[in-house]
């Protein structure tokens, strides 16, 4: 029988959640003998081969883009994960939901102090995806099974999660194991 | 003794004293309810309901009930617990709750409550309000983003420090807290020595230039659960 496929995904993430999943340590290779990965930064496969049992998300939705590989992930994998903060509530990136678009779009292309932008054009080529109206966690996009707080949340609370998922069993994560920060 | 109030919480049989609520007597019986707003040494205010429980089958606030003879109190039952989670996800999502730079992350009680009550997500939609930092103050400062309005500075400052430092302004969604003084905290005669600045449950009011001293793994909601030193008591009577 095939192994079952993982799929990950940084959104609006700082890819501190990977960096989570990466350690994870020797256990790297007790993962290789349970899953294949499929569309991930850590393979580099950048389209969907197929249909994936588990999606990890990192990061909410910021952008056009993130929104449409969010609803991707949720189209091929049967259990989707939001991982960590900015998944599950925003994070860092949803700091800027107080202030006007507008505001926020000025400061970082016209009026911010490092800024060099004589024509005062905000960056329009077409390959770029468009700014939501604010940042939004996942869950408020697609639906999401599972959550895994945390920042990172710590490899452990990764690891068991999906060895968990991965060989039936319920998700019991102790106590020390979840964590907002 | 004849004048101890039996009652059960549970199923437990419970000793209350004449004139304490169903908390405190909870408390001296080793049985922890969850509670916010409520604090030892403050009068109880029953704002923020965590601690509600069913008192023959009705619910209450176990911070302001005085506890009656005879009275069943149901606590740790599934539906209480699932009303809890809501009422917490409701506060964070009410706010601006960043966790991952929060001086108060790990000895924080709204964190660990959700720890203990085991929230993965809120299942309401965020609300990002606009809220303001005031840190004038050269030791002090309020984080409005963090604040869940239990009133414990206010109560503290006007009955524990002899002040009144602090007061609700608004209504609803709209509702902040707010600073006896013209503009800022810096106005007021707050010192960092109150114990209204040191009472906040959440990351509103910070002392300065003490964040993060301890490490993580060593803050207080690190290894065990808010209330375990409450449960250690019933286990300690347990056992003798």
């Amino acid at each position: 029988m095939a192994k079952p496929k993982v799929a990950t995904a940084s959104l609006a993430g700082c890819f501190g959640c990977h960096m989570s999943i990466l350690d994870i340590d020797e256990r790297i290779l007790q993962l290789i003998e349970l899953v294949d990965f499929d569309k991930s930064p850590v393979d580099d496969i950048k389209e969907f081969t197929g249909r994936c049992a588990v999606g990890l998300i990192e990061g909410g939705c910021c952008n056009e883009e993130n929104v449409r590989v969010l609803k991707d992930f949720r189209k091929h994998c049967d259990i989707l994960i939001s991982v960590g903060e900015c998944a599950i509530c925003g994070g860092i990136p949803a700091m800027r939901n107080t202030i006007p678009l507008k505001e926020c779009m000025d400061e970082a292309y016209r009026n911010g102090p490092s800024v060099y932008n004589p024509t005062g054009v905000y960056p329009n080529d077409p390959a770029l995806p468009l700014v939501l109206n604010k940042v939004y966690p996942c869950h408020e996009v697609v639906k999401i099974d599972y959550h895994l707080q945390g920042c990172p949340p710590p490899a452990d609370t990764i690891w068991q999660a999906l060895v968990a998922l991965l060989t039936n069993k319920p998700m019991d994560l102790p106590y020390e194991l979840i964590k907002y920060d | 003794m004849s004048d101890t109030i039996p009652f059960t919480i549970d199923g437990v049989a419970v000793e209350g004293r004449p004139g304490q609520t169903i908390l405190q007597a909870a408390d001296d019986a080793g049985i922890y309810i969850p509670r916010l707003c409520a604090h030892k040494e403050l009068h109880p205010f029953g704002s923020c309901r965590v601690c509600t429980v069913k008192v023959n089958g009705r619910p209450q606030s176990a911070c302001t009930m005085p506890c009656a003879k005879g009275m069943v109190v149901e606590n740790n039952t599934p539906e209480l617990l699932e009303h809890r989670r809501g009422l917490v996800e409701m506060l964070f999502v009410e706010g601006n709750h960043y966790c991952m730079f929060c001086e108060k992350s790990g000895n924080c009680e709204l964190q660990a409550l959700a720890y203990r009550l085991g929230i993965m997500a809120p299942r309401y939609p965020f609300q990002f309000p606009d809220r303001n930092v005031d840190a004038s103050h050269p030791d002090v400062l309020i984080d409005r983003n963090r604040c869940i309005l239990c009133a414990r500075c206010v109560r503290a400052s006007h009955d524990l420090d002899g002040k009144n430092v602090f007061q609700f302004v608004g209504r609803g969604s709209k509702k902040r807290i707010w600073i006896n003084a013209e503009a800022k905290l810096k106005d007021t005669n707050l010192d960092v020595t109150d114990k209204a600045v040191e009472i906040c449950p959440v990351g509103a009011i910070l002392k300065k230039r003490q964040g993060y001293a301890v490490p993580v793994g060593q803050r207080l909601y690190d290894h065990q659960p808010i209330g375990s030193d409450i449960e250690a008591k019933r286990a300690a009577a347990a056992q003798a």
